[in-house]
């Protein structure tokens, strides 16, 4: 009887959450002279479930595209230079690492003249010394650290999706938000003003970003892999590469993080086995 | 002093020596290993040694966690990043603790439900509940100042909308807002009482559960048949027994807790959360981890006032009752059978109040607009009914179907249910 109540349980609940689900029943209609947001669409990451692990290449790449472009307005404070050579990361050599943070003067009021070279240690210095500056600079608007920023644009979920998030570990809605907007600049549709020295974008809420489309198609040269063959060197690419480094910069750690979970769920599937077999072997004589 | 020594039989050597002078290896003994268990106890039991697993879990992460922790407004979020990127281990300690909340909660509410269908408040184990109850709300308490901890935008609303409840109270109101949160407003000073409380009550919580479950142990367990212990065919000891099983029953438990915390360990948070804190700018949504959100869809489902009482007030007043009213379960719950199970009416009026419960989560995360408020006030609704009415009513009306004589019949020929 009581597995009976369950499964009623059960029915009762979906049927309550898929009809709350409905968005037509619930949402009132806000805003009717903006279009509607539409679903950001999953992409297919390297990284994505239990087995995904960081391509070397592409954070590379993404590496490239930022260090290019996107650095000259958005900070990483969490960055240091010797991130860059972390194995499941985009995995420099230390040399490189160490030259390329040479490239940089850093701020350091014990050094002459308060600049130094960069070392592997430092952090990314930020294109802005203050937020007033940063906003100064880009008409009002705030380019948003990238520390956690791939996962701070996480995506929110309908029924009965987020339940099957648990089962397939589903965590990119960050880096599938960021790929949706890196190509979501459009013209605006007829009957949406832009406000002045802001761009329309698809996926942005309210459409109107402050962000100028950051890539165009070429900006950026990749490098042809060791068999000649080259990576396109397009938008849609540019907007994945990045994507992909944004994830790893907001979670580097996730290479051993998912090696240790196999560990730990297969020590506990066996010792639930063990634990099984003696309770059995314990209860066999008792009526219960 | 002879009375003292119980059935134990001296030991000789050094463990005779000590426990003579102080017998904690005899109490261990008698108290916990040798203690009399119901031996019909389903699975639906092993939630008590979960919880105690979960609450050494959160104990000890936390403490790790705390060792790297800045409670400084300015530093706080990004000493959060550094333990999960620079501390050895620490984002699987971190992992382990934030989704560990959410399994304690889990687990907490399975063991909740499961003294409410069964009976296990009635007398004599009314204590046993209230200590349980006590328990529960100074869980809510600690995974509140923990939430607020990371201050990103999720946990410093959080505390400004949580604390705000207090403003509703006539009178003292005002005054009482500024002095719990330190200030005007929330920021440095509340954040550093916040951490403060969030270090103190789960040793407050660890000394309640030894009160828990010495009051657990004065009546002995309740069982699915609710009918009391008659003999010692009844009972089997705790050692091996149910030690075992109860192990068996934390690892599995575990396994799940595990596929969350390393596969998918911000599953459970707020993405909001990500942004630091930032005074200036609402988060288009502020929502509760999804442990409060039944109690914050009630809190939120009234918007009416009564009388002289605004809706505001009126509101806390209702989410207040809603946890209070909990206490008072074995005085509004009569009936002489304890066990749902022999309780054909009182089976189904629960498992509405399971599904109401689950419904109002749902609502507690969605906006407070159209359909959702009339469901979480039809909601909020039930849940009262079903303490301030249904239960006292039932109590006298209800006829339950024959009790097994005893536990051990139970066993032998299992009623049909």
């Amino acid at each position: 009887m009581i597995k009976f109540t369950n499964i009623l349980a059960a029915a009762f609940v979906s049927l309550v959450m898929a009809w709350g689900a409905a968005p037509a029943l619930a949402q009132t209609p806000t805003d009717t002279s903006a279009p509607p947001i539409p679903e950001v669409q999953q992409q297919p990451w390297s990284f994505a479930g239990i087995f995904g692990r960081y391509d070397r290449n592409q954070l590379r790449r993404g590496f490239q595209v930022f260090q290019n472009v996107c650095s000259s307005c958005h900070s990483a404070k969490l960055l240091s230079f010797r991130n860059l050579q972390d194995e499941g990361g985009p995995a420099y050599s230390a040399a490189q690492v160490k030259a390329l943070a040479a490239t940089f003067q850093i701020s350091d009021p014990t050094a002459q003249g308060g600049k130094r070279a960069g070392l592997p240690s430092d952090h990314w210095p930020s294109p802005f010394a203050t937020e007033q500056d940063a906003r100064a600079a880009n008409g009002g608007a705030l380019p948003p650290d990238w520390s956690v920023l791939a996962k701070a644009r996480g995506q929110e979920r309908p029924f009965p999706q987020w339940l099957f998030d648990f089962f397939t570990t589903y965590q990119e809605g960050g880096p599938d938000y960021i790929y949706a907007l890196l190509n979501g600049y459009k013209s605006a549709p007829p009957g949406f003003t832009v406000p002045q020295g802001k761009f329309y974008n698809t996926y942005f809420p309210g459409h109107a970003i402050g962000m100028p489309p950051p890539l165009t198609d070429g900006r950026v040269k990749y490098a042809a892999g060791p068999d000649g063959q080259k990576v396109p060197e397009t938008v849609d690419q540019y907007a994945r590469d990045v994507a992909a480094f944004m994830a790893w910069l907001s979670e580097p750690g996730l290479d051993g993080r998912k090696e240790a979970g196999f560990r730990v769920i297969a020590f506990l599937l066996l010792f639930a086995v063990i634990l099984w077999l003696a309770k059995r072997r314990i209860w066999e004589n008792v009526e219960h | 002093m002879a009375d003292h020594q119980g059935s134990y039989t001296t030991e000789r050597g050094f463990i005779g020596w000590w426990d003579q002078r102080l017998p904690i290896i005899r109490g261990t003994r008698e108290l916990i290993l040798n203690y009399p268990t119901p031996k019909n106890l389903s699975y639906w039991w092993t939630f008590g040694s979960i919880l105690g697993a979960m609450l050494i879990i959160q104990i000890v992460t936390g403490l790790a966690l705390s060792m790297h922790y800045t409670p400084n407004a300015q530093l706080a979020f990004d000493s959060v990043e550094l333990i999960k990127r620079d501390v050895n281990g620490g984002r699987l300690i971190q992992a382990v603790h934030s989704v560990g909340a959410s399994m304690f909660f889990l687990a907490l509410y399975i063991h909740l439900a499961r003294g409410m269908y069964y009976g296990s408040f009635k007398a004599p184990r009314e204590a046993l509940w209230l200590l349980g109850c006590l328990i529960f709300v100074l869980s809510i308490a600690t995974a509140f100042f923990g939430y607020v901890l990371p201050w990103g935008q999720m946990s410093y609303w959080a505390a400004t909308v949580i604390t705000n409840i207090f403003a509703a109270i006539p009178v003292i109101g005002d005054p009482l807002l500024q002095w719990l949160r330190g200030g005007f407003a929330v920021d440095n000073p509340t954040l550093n009482r916040f951490f403060s409380l969030h270090y103190l009550l789960p040793f407050v919580i660890g000394a309640i559960v030894v009160l828990h479950i010495w009051a657990l142990h004065i009546p002995g367990n309740n069982n699915p048949t609710g009918v009391e212990v008659k003999s010692g065919r009844d009972t089997v000891p705790f050692h091996p027994y149910y030690l075992v099983k109860d192990l068996f029953a934390v690892v599995v438990f575990l396994i799940p807790f595990a596929w969350v915390a390393f596969f998918a360990p911000d599953i459970l948070g707020h993405a909001d959360n990500y942004i630091p804190a930032d005074p200036l700018v609402t988060p288009p949504e502020i929502v509760p981890e999804w442990y409060f959100l039944p109690y914050y869809a009630i809190l939120r489902a009234i918007d009416f006032p009564i009388w002289f009482i605004d809706s505001k007030l009126l509101g806390v007043i209702v989410f207040g009752a809603a946890i209070v009213v909990l206490f008072f379960v074995p005085w509004l719950d009569r009936a002489r059978t304890r066990s749902g199970r022999y309780r054909p009416a009182f089976r189904i009026v629960f498992w509405i109040f399971v599904l109401d419960f689950l419904m109002l989560m749902y609502l507690g995360s969605k906006p407070p607009e159209g359909i959702y408020v009339v469901l979480a006030k039809i909601g909020v609704l039930y849940y009262f009914v079903y303490f301030l009415i249904i239960l006292p009513l039932l109590s006298r009306y209800e006829t339950p179907r024959p009790l097994p004589a005893s536990i051990s019949e139970s066993v032998l020929r299992p009623a049909r249910s």
